[in-house]
């Protein structure tokens, strides 16, 4: 077959909805563009497991404590699924996690954003998994098989974690003047960063047009931001609290709701590492891996050692 | 209130705070752990250990509140007490060093309260029994994974021999007090010495290591006479309930 019929054959099942799967034949730039994307979204449950773990010593009950430990390490397993994902692209986990160490694979950069009080436990639940879940729901069908399978498990927890953000925000909203103030407070500063989640406007996306012809993404960037300004403008009636934008309201005719410009100085600037914690989660990741390192010698030196003495024995 | 439930109370509260306070601490571990998969295992025993705090914090609540018509709660009791109530072994107040120095105090610990469970499961205590039973299983894969790690690194590489050598010298001490009894304790830890010893030994022996010659122990944190590293502890756990009194979380 000729490179056109590879590709031809492959746009055949991509438009039949039938799974890529690792074996098969894939166009260099769709492997190289799942790649990047299960990688980073690898990288940003690892990262994104820093702020919430900032609050896990300060947690205010025990069932609060017990909640967020069991929510951050269900993060570290999403990483784990997904770093496995990528792999069958073809580069080893070590490999990907060189790279978000050196700096030159990206994350979320909603987890450069610091975690200031108890509220934000809610509110990063609420709107940054709330985020998260809208794009992860389409990826359930995205077209690289691996990558579908995984999201389909994360989905679950994540919807999970959801609702527990939620809840943890409606607790405080009943509570005392200081708590409301601390959840409103959380709410005016994680919703602006939240809605960044989805990326560029769809006229200033570059990887756009080829993900949804290869059905890596079913919906643009803007369509998810606004199904995520429209879920949320409606719950946020329940918290009896309020966004951080005047020019949000019902369009009739639309049928969506109508929002204010987002600050792309800000997201840019976040996205080139000047966010407030780009230097500190990257330091503490890295810190966590170098002081590792002995361990994983001493793991690895042992199973080999254990290896020979089987084999000795054997023979 | 009678001395024998004062006692119990007691009891029940040394278990819930030596739990709660190394659950604390393996916490610190969260986000930060040597390789994923180990980041998650450390994480389990963590949210193990918090579980089994809460347990015997919302018996010890019950009791208080049949015996002293009092309104404690579980977090009543591990948010607004002091340090010198914490009844909690020195070893789980420890700061946690480095991986060989938080597996070797998981090792020993769990290995201990192994023991205790088993003892707790005879007891005539419904409820204490229903505890230990709960706990075992999880304190059964506790001790396997420890006792796992305390051989990778003993028989790992020469630094992280060492490294085991040097936790072992900085934790030992801090065993003795498991078996001196506290005057509340409802079981004979004393007698739980020897077969402890006997664990210890082997593992050690598989991981070319071995127990120390020096046997000075220290003591206290039973009577709630801590380490000073108990109240910075205590300063960050409890900093929102001190804060807000009376709010709910």
């Amino acid at each position: 077959m000729t490179l056109h019929d590879l590709e031809k054959a492959f746009q055949h099942k991509i438009d039949n909805e039938i799974k890529i799967e690792p074996k098969d034949w894939m166009p260099e730039a769709y492997r190289k563009t799942n790649l990047r994307q299960i990688s980073q979204h690898a990288h940003s449950e690892i990262v994104g497991m820093l702020p919430e773990g900032n609050w896990i010593s300060r947690a205010p009950s025990l069932k609060r404590k017990a909640i967020l430990i069991a929510k951050v390490q269900d993060e570290a397993g999403h990483g784990l699924y997904l770093y496995s994902a990528a792999e069958t692209l073809g580069t080893s986990r070590e490999q990907m996690i060189d790279d978000l160490h050196s700096g030159k694979a990206k994350y979320s950069s909603i987890f450069n954003y610091p975690t200031l009080t108890w509220a934000d436990m809610g509110a990063v639940g609420w709107l940054v998994d709330g985020a998260a879940i809208l794009n992860q729901v389409m990826l359930c069908r995205t077209s690289y098989g691996p990558y579908a399978r995984a999201m389909v498990r994360i989905c679950k927890e994540e919807s999970f974690h959801q609702r527990q953000g939620f809840e943890t925000l409606l607790v405080l909203s009943k509570g005392t003047k200081e708590q409301r103030d601390m959840c409103q407070d959380a709410i005016n500063r994680w919703w602006w960063p939240s809605l960044m989640m989805f990326g560029p406007k769809d006229s200033e996306s570059t990887n756009s047009d080829q993900s949804m012809k290869w059905k890596i993404k079913r919906k643009t960037n803007d369509e998810l931001r606004q199904n995520f300004i429209d879920m949320i403008a409606e719950q946020i009636k329940l918290l009896g609290m309020t966004l951080p934008d005047p020019d949000l309201k019902w369009n009739e005719e639309r049928k969506h709701y109508d929002f204010g410009e987002i600050n792309w100085e800000e997201f840019w600037n976040v996205v080139k590492g000047n966010g407030p914690c780009n230097k500190q989660r990257l330091a503490a990741r890295n810190k966590a891996h170098d002081e590792g390192a002995w361990v994983r010698a001493a793991a690895l030196a042992y199973s080999e050692k254990r290896k020979n003495r089987l084999n000795n024995k054997a023979a | 209130m009678n001395k024998l439930s004062n006692y119990q109370i007691n009891y029940i509260l040394s278990l819930a705070d030596s739990t709660l306070i190394l659950g604390q601490r393996n916490g610190e571990w969260c986000a930060h752990g040597p390789i994923l998969e180990q980041d998650i295992a450390i994480t389990n025993i963590t949210l193990d250990l918090i579980g089994q705090a809460r347990n015997f914090y919302q018996y010890a609540a019950t009791l208080i509140n049949e015996v002293e018509h009092k309104n404690e709660t579980e977090d009543s009791l591990a948010y607004l007490r002091n340090e010198r109530d914490f009844k909690n072994l020195l070893i789980s107040e420890l700061p946690n060093g480095d991986w060989a120095q938080t597996i070797l105090r998981q090792f020993f610990f769990s290995s201990f309260m192994l023991l205790v469970f088993e003892e707790l499961e005879k007891a005539n205590d419904e409820q204490m029994a229903a505890i230990a039973t709960k706990s075992i299983k999880e304190i059964n894969y506790h001790v396997k994974w420890s006792s796992e790690w305390v051989i990778r690194l003993g028989d790992g590489t020469e630094e992280s021999h060492n490294r085991m050598k040097n936790a072992i010298e900085a934790l030992w001490m801090y065993t003795g007090e498991f078996f001196i009894p506290a005057d509340y304790e409802m079981i004979d830890v004393a007698s739980l010495k020897e077969k402890w010893l006997e664990k210890i030994k082997a593992v050690f022996e598989e991981a070319t290591l071995s127990v120390p010659e020096n046997t000075f122990m220290q003591t206290g944190g039973k009577n709630g006479i801590h380490t000073e590293h108990l109240g910075y502890i205590l300063a960050e756990m409890q900093s929102l309930q001190r804060t807000y009194p009376g709010a709910e979380w």
